[in-house]
């Protein structure tokens, strides 16, 4: 592994910036929290118990659409044992329905940030970068919808946790608390529910068909934040029928960028097909439980969220009580990959039934069956793409129309990720992006890891795999040719955009590098000898992919004190989903302030403890921003230590600077030790123990400062520090894989993947996000998906065998990794996100690999499973299984 | 047994049946009752009408420690490790024998305790996660190894995967990666971080040899 860890160096540098060398940044260690992971001690929320504790059922609808005409518990609520239920009317009221603001920022979703956005909860960080298309302003919105003409109707109502018009199987009609969950279940099997039955959609393209039924009695297309009902004609669903998309069909979204009809006429060659990607269950190994009690008036909750910062608001908004009167504990998160970014709607169902049973702890176990309705899906899509290129293999446009399976809640906006990334990845001079975001009676969209961007490889990569062959290009070459570098500039504009509007560009891009050296690490030259080759049954193919996502948000927190005992905390407002980022990230001080690592302890999980405003974590955004944000804190608390100095010994804060022991006078020796200076102070007070804080941080971290105030010397931050661009982190990914073509079965041989993070700020952790999330992308193509029965709208794949996440037989043995590791120029660390290219980028390169083992004919669907294969290869090279049938 | 498996096993869990659920629908059509199709009572709950009525005590020798607990007869290990015994370093990831979060050792061998029950392990060797270091905090040398390594992402999946290396190792202490590979295939990791998880395992396997 060691050599895996150091960075190759670049083939072609093209003056590269200066790698960032750091005395903690960059070195492996250990994690403070892992010693509690490996030995059992670590509490995950289902971990905790309270005196008194009750547990709680829940009742899923069992059709995929209705209404809830009564609800008898009379039987339930007798038994001994029982304690309450809780229904729909039990939830707090509805927040007012958005106006126009909220609309475009639910068109303009940022990558990573929830569709379901509850009531009271902030809107997503208006600086959070736009994966889903949404640039910062004044650059327009690419991923936005059309602008709603005045007629629109209204807003549509948001998700809660409990409902009585159940719009897909599985969702919570009502919840039971009693003594046990057994007893729980016996009460919820005694409650009789009469139903009325409405109508329900599975496959997106059947609701295009007229007369057909809608997923919901408001429409079955989602227009931004509201819905309406589009038909498609009978010979646009002819055309489907006999298995081909229909690609004049109406469509509700349009971005364009410069001249489609152009750009194809200037080309030599032009590849298109239709294409299918399947919807997929996020199932963290961890369950959304959640467990909740009241206490002096606060509602403590024990939950599993990604964020913990950013989860307070949403979570108090399902609840509906104020952010200051909950207490979120969260202080492992057993993954989430999207569906737990701000928390869960469920989790107000304990709470909101604590509430009722006068604070007694109420606890929720979520099973892995209602883990897989409730617990979030990725889109997937059916539709077209085409693309044109010339002899040298330049992309001159691009042209696709997709349609979003986008569940029964909201827009999701993945299809519009994937245009802009594909705008993004192959620098298309012409593009065009038309969509339709439809309703399915099936589990809720959200984001999941590269939501939109996995999709964008799926659906651009094996086409420029296509072309490639076609014009006898090198695989790599045709990517290196069309890849973004430096400040490259990217995105599409709805129509009627003024000219001249300008578009999103990069703060950095290395891409081309991670191409370089991952061709060098594969062996692609070499390796080009066993493309095609057979040997029996199995032949041989090799495929590269490149992935990009928002890797980077601005202006969060950062807090720590420096306490009398000579110790450092940092607060970190961040959650533990496993990233390790919570602590990496921390370091940051330690690094800017010389704080020796093992002097530091760094506060997490529990809101109460006073932690700092934070990024969401999602959107690969956290470690961009809280580099940044604690760059600017350790430089905070650095000057005060010198400013200290200056008091105590004379002369001016700029000629003292900090060491290992504490503030040094520079040429001279130690003059404060960390104790002494958080003795000082405390005693100086003002700025210097946190009485004054900046005016610009957020409440939350002033609320912080505020609890922690005269504890020692407080180094307190906002990231202010400029930007200009939107960051993207990049991957290559490097494919070997075998194909079986009597049985259909394929293997992944080798894999290699180079990441374009910046500065690697924690080389262990980063290996595991580039091969881990790699194989989430590689499940993407290999096993996962959701199945259902379309008569019934009912679920055939709620546990993990049906929905086949991968296993540690379906990575090759010795995936390979590297980072380029040159600094992204708008961080002074150096840093961006890797949680979501790599899923990117290893999609595609498998993909490649499949269609140069098998023939670009062969694969339209996702995922690749042996039977799809055989009949291809039995139907001549063309694909034969249902082109365009979605969840099966 | 109904078609997808859910509603058969004598588990805790309630769950739907496919079965049930279809021939709900069909017999009541609009109008449906909950009891008719959505949960399956447990053994318990059909047997005597009230789940959780009869509880025996019985010793188990869990960590090398005997614990006298009141176990239900169909209860699992998992349950009985988590609520009766406060040993929650078992995980339970899918409670149907999927996931493998919940592997604990059964006379040192790997056994998805969701899927165990508790009545079924009297008189034999449990360890859990949280009995495999030392009673002075001398981590095992697979715990030492993840440590070292920085294994793991989420953890949630850790513990079990701790314990079927550890179950793994002693019937094969110098495993090839695949084979160690294999020998841990009945645990899932979401964060599909399998790659450093071999890596940190074979060091496991290294250490435990005392290699």
């Amino acid at each position: 592994m060691a050599e895996q860890q150091k960075p190759v160096a670049p083939a072609t540098p093209v003056e590269p910036p200066k790698k960032l060398e750091f005395r903690l940044l960059g070195h492996n260690y250990t994690t403070p929290d892992l010693v509690a992971k490996v030995t059992g001690k670590a509490k995950y929320a289902e971990d905790y118990r309270a005196e008194g504790m009750v547990f709680i059922k829940l009742m899923p609808s069992p059709r995929p659409h209705a209404r809830v005409i009564s609800i008898d518990a009379s039987a339930a609520l007798a038994m001994p044992g029982v304690h309450g239920i809780l229904t729909a009317k039990d939830l707090p009221a509805p927040p007012p329905p958005p106006g126009p603001a909220p609309a475009a920022a639910a068109a303009a979703r940022p990558a990573g940030t929830p569709a379901g956005q509850p009531a009271g909860s902030p809107a997503p960080q208006a600086a959070a970068p736009g994966g889903g298309g949404a640039p910062a302003a004044p650059a327009p919105a690419a991923g936005a919808a059309p602008p709603v003409a005045a007629a629109t109707p209204p807003p549509m109502p948001p998700e809660f946790a409990l409902t009585d018009e159940p719009v897909y199987e599985g969702e919570p009609i009502l919840a039971i608390a009693a003594d046990s969950e057994e007893l729980a279940a016996e009460a919820i099997d005694r409650i009789v529910v009469e139903f009325e039955a409405l109508p329900f959609v599975i496959d997106p393209l059947q609701a295009m068909r007229p007369g057909s039924p809608d997923g919901r009695t408001q429409g079955n297309v989602f227009v931004g934040p509201s819905m309406k009902t589009v038909k498609w004609t009978a010979a646009d669903m002819a055309m489907v029928d006999a298995g081909k998309f229909p690609v004049g069909a109406e469509a509700t979204e349009t971005l364009t960028y410069g001249d489609i009809e152009k750009g194809f006429a200037e080309a030599d060659l032009i590849v298109e097909r239709d294409s299918q990607q399947q919807t997929t269950s996020h199932q963290p190994l961890e369950s959304r439980s959640a467990m909740a009690y009241w206490q002096n008036g606060k509602c403590y909750m024990h939950v599993s969220t990604q964020s913990l910062a950013r989860t307070v608001a949403s979570v108090a908004g399902w609840v509906g009580i104020k952010p200051e009167e909950l207490v979120l504990i969260s202080e492992y998160t057993g993954g989430g990959f999207g569906s737990k970014i701000p928390g869960a709607q469920s989790m107000a169902i304990p709470a909101l039934m604590s509430k009722k049973l006068n604070g007694r702890p109420v606890m929720m176990r979520i099973s892995r069956a209602e883990e897989t309705y409730i617990g979030r899906v990725r889109p997937g899509y059916q539709g077209w793409v085409k693309m044109g290129f010339k002899k040298d293999g330049r992309v001159t446009a691009i042209d696709t129309f997709i349609v979003e399976a986008a569940g029964p809640y909201r827009r999701q906006g993945d299809h519009a990720t994937s245009a802009n990334l594909g705008s993004l990845l192959f620098q298309a001079p012409n593009m065009r992006f038309r969509g339709l975001s439809v309703a399915t009676n099936t589990p809720p969209g959200v984001s999941q890891r590269a939501p939109g961007g996995l999709q964008a490889s799926v659906w651009f990569e094996p086409v420029v795999h296509e072309a490639a062959k076609k014009l006898g290009i090198d695989q790599v070459a045709i990517r290196k040719l069309n890849a973004p570098e430096g400040q490259a500039q990217f995105g599409l504009n709805p129509p009627n955009t003024p000219a001249g509007r300008p578009r999103n560009k990069l703060t950095s891009c290395f891409v081309k590098e991670c191409l370089d050296q991952g061709a060098e690490l594969f062996g692609w030259e070499a390796r080009k000898a066993n493309s095609g080759k057979r040997t029996g049954s199995k032949v041989r193919g090799i495929g590269v992919g490149t992935g990009a996502y928002t890797a980077g948000s601005i202006g969060v927190d950062g807090l720590c004190i420096l306490r009398p005992d000579g110790k450092l905390e940092i607060h970190q407002g961040i959650g533990n989903l496993g990233t390790h980022s919570v602590i990496d990230t921390a370091r940051v001080i330690a690094e800017v302030a010389n704080v020796p690592w093992e002097n530091c302890e760094v506060v997490w999980g529990n809101t109460s403890l006073g932690l700092p405003w934070s990024s969401i974590q999602a959107g690969s955004q956290t470690t961009y921003a809280h580099t940044r944000a604690n760059y600017a804190t350790g430089n905070d608390l650095k000057k005060k230590l010198t400013e200290i100095a200056a008091k105590d010994f004379g002369g001016t804060p700029e000629q003292y600077d900090t060491n290992a022991q504490g503030v040094i006078r520079k040429g001279g020796g130690l003059r404060l030790t960390w104790a002494k200076a958080a003795e000082r102070a405390i005693a100086l007070g003002g700025i210097y123990d946190g009485t004054e804080v900046p005016k610009e941080i957020n409440a939350m971290t002033k609320a912080a400062a505020a609890a922690h105030k005269g504890r020692g010397l407080m180094g307190v931050a906002r990231d202010n520090l400029p930007r200009d661009g939107q960051t993207y982190g990049f991957m290559s990914a490097f494919a070997e894989v075998e194909v079986d073509v009597e049985t259909g079965v394929w293997t992944i041989v080798d894999f290699v993947g180079v990441a374009d993070v910046g500065t690697v700020i924690h080389p262990n952790s980063l290996g595991g996000q580039i091969n881990g999330g790699s194989l989430q992308g590689i499940g993407h193509i290999r096993s996962q998906k959701l199945v259902y029965d379309p008569h019934y709208g009912a679920g055939l794949s709620t546990r993990m065998h049906h929905n086949k996440p991968p296993t540690i037989l379906d990575v090759p043995t010795n995936a390979q990794w590297s980072a380029v590791g040159l600094p992204d120029p708008s961080n002074p660390i150096g840093a961006k996100g890797i949680g979501e290219p790599s899923t990117v980028a290893a999609a595609g390169a498998v993909l490649a690999a499949l269609a140069d083992a098998v023939g670009d004919g062969i694969i339209r669907r996702t995922p690749v499973q042996p039977e799809h294969i055989m009949e291809a290869i039995a139907n001549g090279g063309k694909p034969a299984y249902e082109p365009l049938t979605a969840f099966i | 047994m109904s078609q997808d498996g859910m509603a058969d096993a004598p588990g805790l869990q309630p769950g739907h049946s496919r079965r049930n659920f279809i021939k709900g629908v069909i017999a009541a059509g609009a109008t449906v009752s909950a009891s008719s199709y959505l949960f399956r009572t447990t053994i318990m709950g059909q047997n005597d009408g009230m789940a959780g009525a009869v509880e025996r005590l019985i010793s188990l020798d869990v960590n090398g420690q005997q614990r006298r607990v009141d176990v239900m007869k169909n209860e699992t290990l998992a349950m009985t490790l988590r609520y009766k015994l406060g040993l929650t370093g078992t995980k339970l990831g899918c409670d149907r024998a999927e996931c493998g979060a919940c592997t604990v050792l059964v006379d040192d061998v790997p056994r998805y305790a969701c899927s165990v029950l508790t009545h079924s392990v009297r008189g034999k060797k449990i360890q859990s996660i949280e009995g495999l270091a030392s009673p002075d905090g001398t981590l095992h040398p697979v715990q030492q190894a993840v440590v070292e390594g920085q294994g793991f992402q989420c953890a949630f999946c850790m513990p079990g995967f701790v314990m079927a290396t550890v179950g793994f190792l002693k019937t094969n202490p110098t495993p090839t990666r695949a084979q160690l590979a294999h020998g841990i295939s009945g645990n899932l990791c979401r964060c599909a971080d399998y790659n450093k998880i071999l890596d940190v395992m074979m060091v496991a396997a290294d250490k435990s040899r005392g290699a």
